[in-house]
């Protein structure tokens, strides 16, 4: 069963990722973009990592996209949609790139052995303490650039 | 504290609303319940009739005048004797503002206002009152008065008979 | 749940369908009620009778609602994107309803000698399921109102979006310290945590910033920017109509009750309480929360915009954060952190 639930999933996914990048139109490519993100939270939720796929949905369903779609809403587009195809030089450094990632991923998979999955759910507390002990400078640096962030807008937005 | 005082603001007010849950509510359920309005209510607009039983109306087009919507007309008529009536009276009450000029305006107490506020019809042809729709049989608000006894002299007395009015002065005489 | 490839006994199944079902009742219809009783109270506070015409005492009112919705026009402005207009209102309302789903309703009940738990699914990650579903529900305000092309729709979904972002984090924020106390995201056991004593005594500020938030999270009054009716006509839902913009108004109410049941959970014990039973507790604690809302509604101005945007940035979330640096130290010092 987890495996049918996964390759419906995947396809969800591959095909609203397509669409995201094909359809012309910014608001409908979120929509579609959302819809991968949330296959692709199924996925890591069959894969026993549900703080993952949680992860997934809060962060960028619920913030990245949600912040995407405010700024195409705050600026006037016009009529997007009515605009060309990009040309094929366009295309190109982005199936190049595309292409390479395409090759790591295949070359890794290929010398995965097919490792069992962990029989045991690894729970919030073991997330937590790998996050904050081993992972800590990092995520000290993730931070201090928030903290940049922060203060980059409150210097933008003060009052003269 | 700005914080307390803030605070101390909004409880203050779910106070005021929660002793408003509790009171009784003044709606008033209508078509069961009917509130009474006082008799000077500006309602329906009747045509009245002074104590004997005679139209008060002298069709003298004052009321006509003075309403603001124009939705009074009229035509005037002599009757016997000389006394004026309306020959038709018509007002149109979906033009009508319920302002009461009409009333103000009447010299005889004919036009009134009515606490009667129930005027709904299905067809808006409806509303248009012909004269014997406005035509009671009783004096409305002032029973005793009486036009033509303080005026219409010559019409329904001889002059100088009516009500307040002095003896006519007899001009070819020498008394003061 | 991955490696899940044994059938679970029919038994089982047909248990939690029939509790999928009786949540989805009884959710539905005390939205559908809780509308009625948003009127009639309203009604009270403002000196009048409300609506009573409609079977005994108006109770049947929901129901003529119902019925006027459903007959009217099924309208989509000829210049809007028609796809996502009539997606948009569901988008509002269903994650409000899958939201239900993580929340412990009562006492688990034995039943046909097994034991049964009253929700519908205790996930390990469920707190932040909620967050994940609430940061979901902002698709249909901003989507609903883009979509209609209009002024006054596009203008109450900006609102909407920069709101619902602003207080979902300090509605997360003020989550964490119970997250700390109770030692997991799993619902069931941040109720059985509270059995001592409820959170609400140990964080009586926690729990004032996330009922601030999930006031503003509701779109209710003092935070219904993004329908202010008296500048942007019906905001997000202005060129809605008939079941549609029912979707968004019911979704309206049943984000009511279930925030209102999620902060029974967090702070208030859940079912908890001592001689009634659970399921009497739990509704009883929600239709509390429900009556605050209302209450509030009847009473208070709406915000400014700029006011808004200052008490959810500089004040809740600021003051969120230093709650929970309070009780981290606070668990610290009383040597009960795993550190």
């Amino acid at each position: 069963m987890a495996a049918t639930l996964f390759y419906i999933l995947a396809t969800v996914m591959v095909i609203a990722t397509i669409l995201a990048i094909t359809g012309r139109h910014p608001v409908h490519a979120i929509v579609y973009l959302v819809t991968s993100f949330f296959a692709l939270a199924g996925i890591f939720y069959l894969l026993l990592a549900p703080l993952v796929a949680m992860f997934e949905v809060i962060i960028y369903a619920g913030a990245v996209m949600v912040l995407f779609m405010f700024v195409i809403m705050m600026l006037d587009l016009g009529h997007p949609e009515r605009g060309g195809r990009p040309a094929l030089g366009q295309w190109l450094p982005a199936l190049l790139l595309g292409a390479t990632v395409l090759a790591t991923i295949s070359y890794a998979a290929a010398g995965f052995a097919g490792d069992k999955l962990p029989a045991m759910l690894p729970g919030v507390k073991e997330f937590a303490v790998t996050l904050f002990s081993r992972y800590g400078v990092a995520i000290e640096v993730i931070s201090l650039q928030l903290l940049f962030a922060v203060v980059g807008a409150l210097y933008l937005g003060r009052r003269r | 504290m700005r914080v307390i005082d803030d605070m101390t603001a909004i409880l203050t007010g779910l106070w005021t609303t929660w002793k408003h849950i509790l009171r009784r509510p003044v709606t008033i359920q209508y078509p069961e319940e009917k509130r009474i309005p006082s008799p000077r209510y500006r309602a329906r607009i009747i045509l009245t009739r002074d104590p004997d039983g005679g139209e008060r109306c002298v069709a003298c087009y004052l009321c006509s005048a003075a309403c603001p919507v124009d939705c009074i007309s009229m035509q005037a008529e002599e009757g016997e004797g000389g006394r004026r009536r309306a020959a038709w009276f018509r007002i149109n009450f979906s033009r009508c503002i319920f302002c009461g000029f009409c009333a103000e305006a009447c010299p005889t107490m004919a036009i009134q206002m009515t606490p009667d506020y129930e005027i709904c019809r299905r067809d808006v042809m409806d509303l248009v009152f012909e004269k014997e729709d406005l035509l009671v049989e009783h004096c409305g608000k002032d029973p005793e008065y009486n036009f033509y006894r303080h005026a219409g002299i010559g019409v329904t007395q001889p002059r100088g008979e009516g009500e307040g009015e002095k003896p006519t002065v007899d001009v070819r005489g020498l008394m003061p | 749940m991955a490696g899940a490839d044994v059938i679970p006994d029919p038994m089982e199944i047909t248990l939690v369908i029939a509790k999928i079902g009786l949540v989805l009742l009884v959710i539905l219809t005390l939205a559908a009620y809780l509308v009625f009783a948003e009127r009639r109270i309203l009604a009270w506070i403002q000196d009048r009778k409300g609506p009573n015409r409609v079977g005994p005492f108006g109770l049947l009112q929901p129901l003529a609602d119902l019925i006027k919705l459903l007959t009217k026009e099924d309208f989509c402005p000829p210049a809007g994107d028609r796809w996502l207009f009539f997606l948009a209102p569901a988008m509002a309302a269903i994650p409000a309803i899958m939201t239900f789903a993580i929340v412990p309703f009562g006492a688990p009940v034995r039943i046909f000698g097994r034991d049964l738990p009253m929700q519908v699914a205790d996930l390990h990650v469920g707190l932040l399921l909620f967050m994940a579903l609430s940061s979901i529900a902002v698709y249909g305000v901003a989507l609903g109102g883009w979509a209609s092309n209009s002024k006054y729709a596009l203008l109450g979904s900006l609102r909407g979006l920069a709101q619902l972002i602003s207080y979902e984090l300090s509605m997360g924020l003020s989550l964490v310290p119970t997250v700390m106390l109770a030692r997991s995201f799993r619902l069931s056991d941040i109720v059985a945590a509270q059995e001592g004593g409820w959170f609400i005594l140990y964080q009586p500020m926690a729990f004032a910033i996330f009922l601030v938030s999930i006031l503003a999270e509701c779109k209710r009054i003092p935070f219904d920017l993004p329908e202010a009716e008296g500048e942007l006509v019906a905001g997000f839902h202005t060129e809605y109509s008939g079941m549609r913009f029912g979707l968004f108004f019911v979704g309206e109410y049943i984000n009511i009750l279930v925030l209102g049941g999620l902060a029974a959970t967090f702070f208030l014990g859940g079912w908890q309480g001592p001689l009634l039973p659970g399921l009497l507790w739990f509704w009883g604690k929600v239709l509390a929360f429900a009556f605050l809302f209302i209450w509030i509604r009847g009473t208070l101005p709406r915000l400014r915009y700029d006011q808004l945007m200052h008490l959810g940035w500089k004040v809740l979330t600021p003051m969120a954060l230093v709650n929970i640096l309070a009780t981290a130290w606070w668990l610290y010092l009383a040597g009960s952190s795993p550190l």
